[in-house]
């Protein structure tokens, strides 16, 4: 359905384009074959239209030269420079569908084989020069062997390209006691949060690291539904998550404070913020990695760690 | 003057036999056959507009702090990328222009090599003795769409910069080799040391000069076994039928590119796009919602929503989840797009060379398949944008998403059925010339008013009495 409004739209703008010439033509004429092409007849009309045609290309390339030149709009400019464009198209297909002598020729085609005696021939040429080659057997093993080590050694500088991913994709710049920042780079204390809000925190002195981005929200205390252990990193109702999604490591920006739910705008992945970000909906698969917490006696809130797994997205080597 | 140059190259090259029989090469006319000249000469476009661009463009990820025209943005700070990318807009004489220009250029470009490439699947075009220009087109796709998706990348905006994550990511999940291949493509863990710079490269040379050549074989080829052509009087399976090249067919072509080109242009500076200033520069921790790839991309972006929370282990090591959707998946569908000219051979046993086209209704099973395609890849398309469409009809996003996995599995077996039998029907038609038959002669008659002549039809064998006055004249 779509494609035949696709096709009568591509068609109606041919057959605009050409006034109709392309689509008529489709339509089998009687005379296909090489006919004596008609005199063409001359074409006051059609000669007028390209003369206007090009007459208004060469105004609209002053323009837009002059609005070039005194710094005009982009508007302007797109304006002024498609018109012209335009123009000289009007021209050249007019030109070519009225003013020039319309003929169809017939051209016949060779078929694809070559004929039997010249394939004959090839293989023949082929396999004297192979022959020749493979008569010095172990020689030419030898030339296969040092072209393939060879290019397989070729290929070592493609190693340069980058770190082995060995540990990279395990750690992140959180420490035991850094101090958690804003993305202002300012350290974060518990005053500063107040229930269902939510902040973006890095490790002291990492503001703006990709891996090492967090979440930090705050709920109340009670309605966390943790184990122990990740309940002991999470004081008082600040609980840290990974902003990298676990599905395709968009950060994880929406929070929907009612439902306690983060969404990942990019796949809409949806995380359990009270049980431990575990996914609720969408694609990913994954809990978004905690960040254990401790909450300090001057009101500073620190890491008691790395975060409990690697963060982001899913790889080959994932425990 | 043109007679001395021939003379001249003659001499040198021996040209002149092969110019008198190509100035009178036959090129068939129809306005499906100008698919691929609009996809050359968005590509042309492309090609000026890109060279353009290079001269202004700063592959750096290094930050700087931005004191430039765009006053909103002033005092942030942003990659250098992202502040030649605002120079190139505001402060470069047309460089908007031209900038919206090779951005609308790689959408028609994209667009045209997919609706090029579904005329030659519907008409069997890719039958023996063309599957190379088959297996050369599909390659042009591909690298259309990691052409777009390079160039999409550079300004190291915020939307971009997402699409650049989400495909770290995707090469991550593959097994085995997926770290490394990441690792080494960006150059460390992500976002990597220079990835701008690489993918600057990739996509003005690599990816470009890769491109250039492909469709010089293609053309080459189109030249060498000359162009199909539909059926009708004349013409044959041992002929070609159509315009010579010069000058009718040369003077359309050029008018057809100046229409592309104008287009273009007046898209250019009329219809913004991608107006990166306003999603700001990229962050790792930012993202903007909604957030959608380039159109030729939305099948890739749909898959990933619409794969449910589903991954495997194998040998105890994971296969992560966006392996599925977007390796496996693509993997296979331009697998089985490549090898299509064998698979048809295979099914139908028909091996002959053939150069008259198929209308899609001669072949209802294969119009079928490709109906199930184009359903599928706008349903993936569309599921690409769920939360958009959930936007506007006031509807969860969740609902939107399992109404598309749903649809997904539904919408492309009935849009194959429909095809199929609209097909059956239109041959059926094709066989019942009666149903065309000329019914009744309406003619003006000396007072201007008009006489209905009713002719006989096998359904009413007794003719009515004719010649029955409707109208008036003055």
């Amino acid at each position: 359905m779509l494609l035949r409004a696709l096709a009568a739209a591509v068609r109606a703008v041919a057959a605009i384009l050409t006034l109709g010439d392309i689509v008529r033509q489709e339509r089998p004429g009687p005379a296909s074959r090489e006919a004596a092409p008609a005199p063409p007849a001359p074409d006051a009309r059609a000669s007028a239209l390209v003369a206007g045609a090009l007459l208004v290309s060469i105004a609209a390339t002053i323009a837009f030269g002059a609005a070039y030149a005194l710094g005009a709009q982009t508007q302007l400019l797109a304006g002024t420079s498609g018109v012209s464009l335009a123009a000289l198209a009007v021209a050249f297909i007019v030109w070519g569908q009225r003013l020039l002598q319309q003929e169809q020729i017939t051209e016949e085609r060779a078929p694809e084989p070559s004929p039997e005696e010249a394939r004959r021939g090839a293989e023949e040429a082929l396999a004297r020069g192979e022959r020749e080659i493979s008569r010095r057997g172990a020689l030419g093993w030898l030339l296969a062997g040092a072209l393939g080590s060879l290019g397989i050694a070729a290929l070592f500088p493609v190693r340069s390209l980058g770190p082995g991913p060995d540990r990279l994709l395990f750690h992140t710049k959180w420490r035991a006691g850094a101090p958690l920042v804003g993305i202002d780079g300012k350290p974060i204390r518990a005053a500063d949060l107040l229930i269902g809000s939510v902040a973006t925190v890095f490790p002291e002195g990492y503001v703006g690291d990709p891996s090492s981005q967090a979440l930090l929200i705050r709920v109340e205390p009670g309605l966390l539904e943790l184990p122990p252990a990740q309940l002991a990193g999470a004081p008082q109702g600040f609980v840290a998550y990974s902003k990298i999604c676990t599905h395709a490591g968009c950060p994880v920006g929406l929070y929907r404070a009612r439902t306690h739910e983060l969404v990942c705008p990019c796949h809409q992945s949806t995380f359990d913020v009270l049980a431990g970000a575990r996914p609720v909906f969408g694609p990913a698969t994954r809990p978004l990695p905690q960040l254990p917490l401790r909450l300090g006696a001057d009101g500073r809130l620190r890491a008691l760690g790395d975060f409990t797994e690697p963060v982001g997205p899913g790889f080959w080597g994932m425990p | 003057m043109i007679g001395h140059l021939v003379l001249w190259l003659d001499d040198r090259l021996g040209a002149a036999s092969f110019l008198r029989k190509a100035m009178r090469k036959a090129f068939p006319d129809h306005w499906a056959f100008m698919l691929g000249e609009v996809a050359l000469y968005s590509y042309l476009a492309l090609l000026g507009s890109g060279i353009y661009l290079t001269f202004f463009y700063t592959a750096s990820g290094d930050h700087i702090v931005y004191h430039g025209t765009y006053r909103p943005l002033d005092g942030v700070p942003m990659s250098e990328a992202y502040a030649s990318i605002l120079r190139i807009s505001f402060d470069v004489p047309a460089g908007l222009l031209i900038r919206q220009f090779h951005h609308w250029a790689a959408l028609v470009f994209a667009a045209a090599i997919s609706v090029h490439l579904l005329r030659i699947f519907f008409t069997g075009a890719f039958r023996r003795p063309r599957e190379i220009n088959w297996l050369i087109g599909v390659t042009l796709l591909l690298l259309a769409m990691a052409i777009g998706f390079t160039g999409y990348s550079l300004p190291d905006d915020l939307l971009s910069g997402t699409g650049l994550r989400i495909a770290y990511s995707i090469l991550l999940s593959i097994p085995v080799v997926g770290t490394w291949s990441a690792f080494l493509l960006f150059g460390g863990v992500y976002p990597g040391a220079d990835i701008l710079r690489r993918f600057l490269i990739l996509h003005i040379f690599l990816l470009q000069a890769l491109i250039a050549a492909l469709i010089g074989v293609h053309l080459f080829l189109i030249w060498h076994q000359k162009h199909t052509q539909f059926r009708g009087p004349g013409r044959t399976e041992r002929n070609v039928v159509g315009s010579p090249l010069w000058p009718n067919y040369t003077m359309k072509s050029i008018g057809l590119a100046l229409v592309i080109f104008s287009v273009l242009a007046l898209l250019g500076g009329l219809a913004q796009i991608n107006p990166v200033w306003l999603y700001g520069p990229y962050e790792a921790w930012q993202a903007s919602s909604p957030a959608q790839p380039d159109w030729y991309l939305g099948w890739a972006e749909g898959a990933l929503r619409l794969w449910p929370a589903w991954e495997i282990r194998l040998f105890g090591r994971l296969v992560a989840n966006p392996f599925f959707p977007s390796v496996l998946f693509p993997v296979v569908f331009f697998l089985v797009l490549y090898l299509w000219p064998w698979i048809e051979r295979w099914i139908t046993g028909d091996a002959r060379p053939h150069h008259l086209l198929d209308r899609a209704r001669d072949c209802p099973w294969r119009s079928a398949v490709g109906a199930w395609a184009v359903a599928f890849g706008i349903a993936l398309t569309l599921a690409g944008s769920n939360d958009v469409i959930a936007n506007l009809l006031g509807v969860p996003v969740e609902i939107v998403t399992v109404y598309f996995r749903v649809m997904l599995g539904i919408a492309p077996i009935l849009a194959a059925v429909l095809t199929y039998f609209v097909c059956h029907g239109l041959q059926e038609r094709d066989r019942q010339p009666e149903r065309r038959r000329i019914r009744a002669i309406v003619r003006v008659n000396a007072r201007g008013g008009y006489e209905e002549e009713t002719l006989p039809t096998p359904d009413s064998p007794a003719p009515e009495p004719g010649g029955g006055e409707s109208g008036t004249g003055s």
